[in-house]
């Protein structure tokens, strides 16, 4: 057993876990933060990004202790005073989910990615993209989301 | 899927990961883990220990100095992919780290762990043996011809830490990889290097580790140019063949990775 203590969006965290604990299972069933997903569980779908110190990463495939000290922000970290993220909003405005399984991961990975370009052309999106799958969308809305999200970001 | 317990330390300096090492015999040094921690979770690694490198600053550095680039063991892809030494020095390097599997593994996947892992269908294997770099150590200095040893086994020893990696900026560099399209890892990728010694080509992802082409190397040296080495038939005897591409399939990838590699290196000097 070991002690972890992290911030998770913005409020200081500490349990008593396995070791061997992933980072994705210390947020969902010792923090009942469940937004953050488990697809593949084998670090190929991207439905468990989150960010750690302001890194885009893959929460199944780090463990827990790997975080300690750390800042990390899951989905539910996004929306500020009841007011989604920009990135959330383009999604719900362009239609970029359907079953909504993949959204968080691919809204935290599009947050990190809008950090890094700032604006991007369509190709560089679909790059960015690349960790993240969607069975349900043919991911047209979902770039088109992430490209209004990093015009409108840019612009304010 | 959970792994096999382990008991996790972090190591505060790398004199410490090295002792944490010699107490534990059984345990593995953990540095993005992007391989390492999805293999364990697969219950098809256990160690006992996981030594945490990842946070040390003295493995994780870009440093430029006139025609030499040295890279910390430490450094992740997506470092090395914005940096702007290496993208002046050997484009075609930061070219390639910008590529290797997904942004949210290039944001913690090493440099260091990719090459003392080296998985057969790893990037950097096959541009740290075309760019003839050579491979610093807690105990020595080591030139990559005599690093990459096989199939996931390297000329490294046990408790041997890989510290930094040293490249010499060459005249001209590319490279192309065919990916899997699900996994992002190559199913044939080739390197190419010129520099003032000759031409290196390097392939990974078609065999069952990184290797050289000779008769590629000798074609270009006499001609640096795609059509060159398109022609030169690559022999699938000792390729991988699986669910993805025989390895007749393979070794003509590695043909045309190679004409495409030539053309990255000549057309946008390996940007």
């Amino acid at each position: 057993m070991t002690t972890v203590s992290m911030t998770v969006n913005g409020k200081p965290v500490s349990a008593d876990i396995e070791d061997r604990t992933l980072l994705v299972y210390f947020l969902r069933e010792n923090l009942r933060l469940t937004g953050t997903h488990i697809g593949c569980d084998t670090s190929q779908c991207g439905a468990c990004v989150v960010h750690v110190d302001g890194r885009a990463v893959k929460s199944c495939s780090m463990f827990a202790a790997q975080a300690e000290g750390a800042n990390v922000t899951t989905i539910e970290g996004l929306a500020k005073d009841g007011k989604l993220h920009p990135v959330q909003e383009a999604f719900r405005e362009n239609h970029g989910l359907q079953c909504g399984f993949c959204t968080p991961g691919m809204i935290m990975t599009a947050v990190a990615a809008i950090e890094r370009h700032g604006t991007m052309d369509r190709e560089t999106i679909r790059h960015e993209l690349e960790g993240n799958i969607c069975r349900c969308t043919g991911y047209h809305n979902i770039v088109s989301s992430i490209e209004d999200a990093a015009k409108k970001m840019s612009a304010a | 899927m959970i792994p096999y317990p382990f008991e996790y330390k972090r190591a505060k300096s790398l004199g410490e990961a090295q002792a944490l090492l010699a107490q534990n015999p059984d345990a593995k040094l953990l540095a993005g883990g992007q391989t390492l921690i999805p293999t364990m979770k697969m219950r098809l690694a256990n160690p006992s220990a996981l030594i945490d490198i990842s946070k040390l600053s003295e493995l994780s550095f870009i440093r430029a100095s006139g025609d030499t680039l040295t890279i910390g063991a430490a450094t992740t892809h997506g470092a090395v992919a914005a940096s702007a030494d290496v993208r002046r020095l050997i484009p075609a390097l930061a070219h390639m780290a910008a590529h290797i599997g997904d942004p949210a593994v290039r944001a913690v996947g090493t440099m260091g762990g990719s090459l003392a892992n080296n998985d057969p269908a790893a990037d950097y294997p096959a541009a740290v043996l075309a760019l003839n770099a050579s491979i610093k150590t807690t105990k020595r200095e080591i030139a990559a011809d005599a690093f990459f040893t096989g199939m996931f086994s390297t000329a490294l020893e046990d408790g041997e830490i890989v510290t930094e990696i040293r490249f010499t900026k060459p005249e001209r560099a590319g490279y192309q990889k065919f990916a899997n399209p699900a996994s992002r890892y190559p199913m044939a990728g080739v390197f190419v290097a010129k520099t003032k010694d000759g031409v290196r080509v390097a392939v990974t992802g078609a065999g069952p580790g990184v290797f050289r082409v000779e008769p590629m190397e000798a074609a270009l040296a006499r001609n640096f140019t795609p059509d060159a080495v398109a022609k030169i038939a690559i022999s699938p005897d000792n390729l991988n063949s699986d669910i993805h591409a025989s390895a007749e399939y393979r070794a003509h990838l590695v043909a045309v990775m190679a004409k495409r590699a030539v053309e990255h290196a000549v057309a946008n000097d390996g940007h």
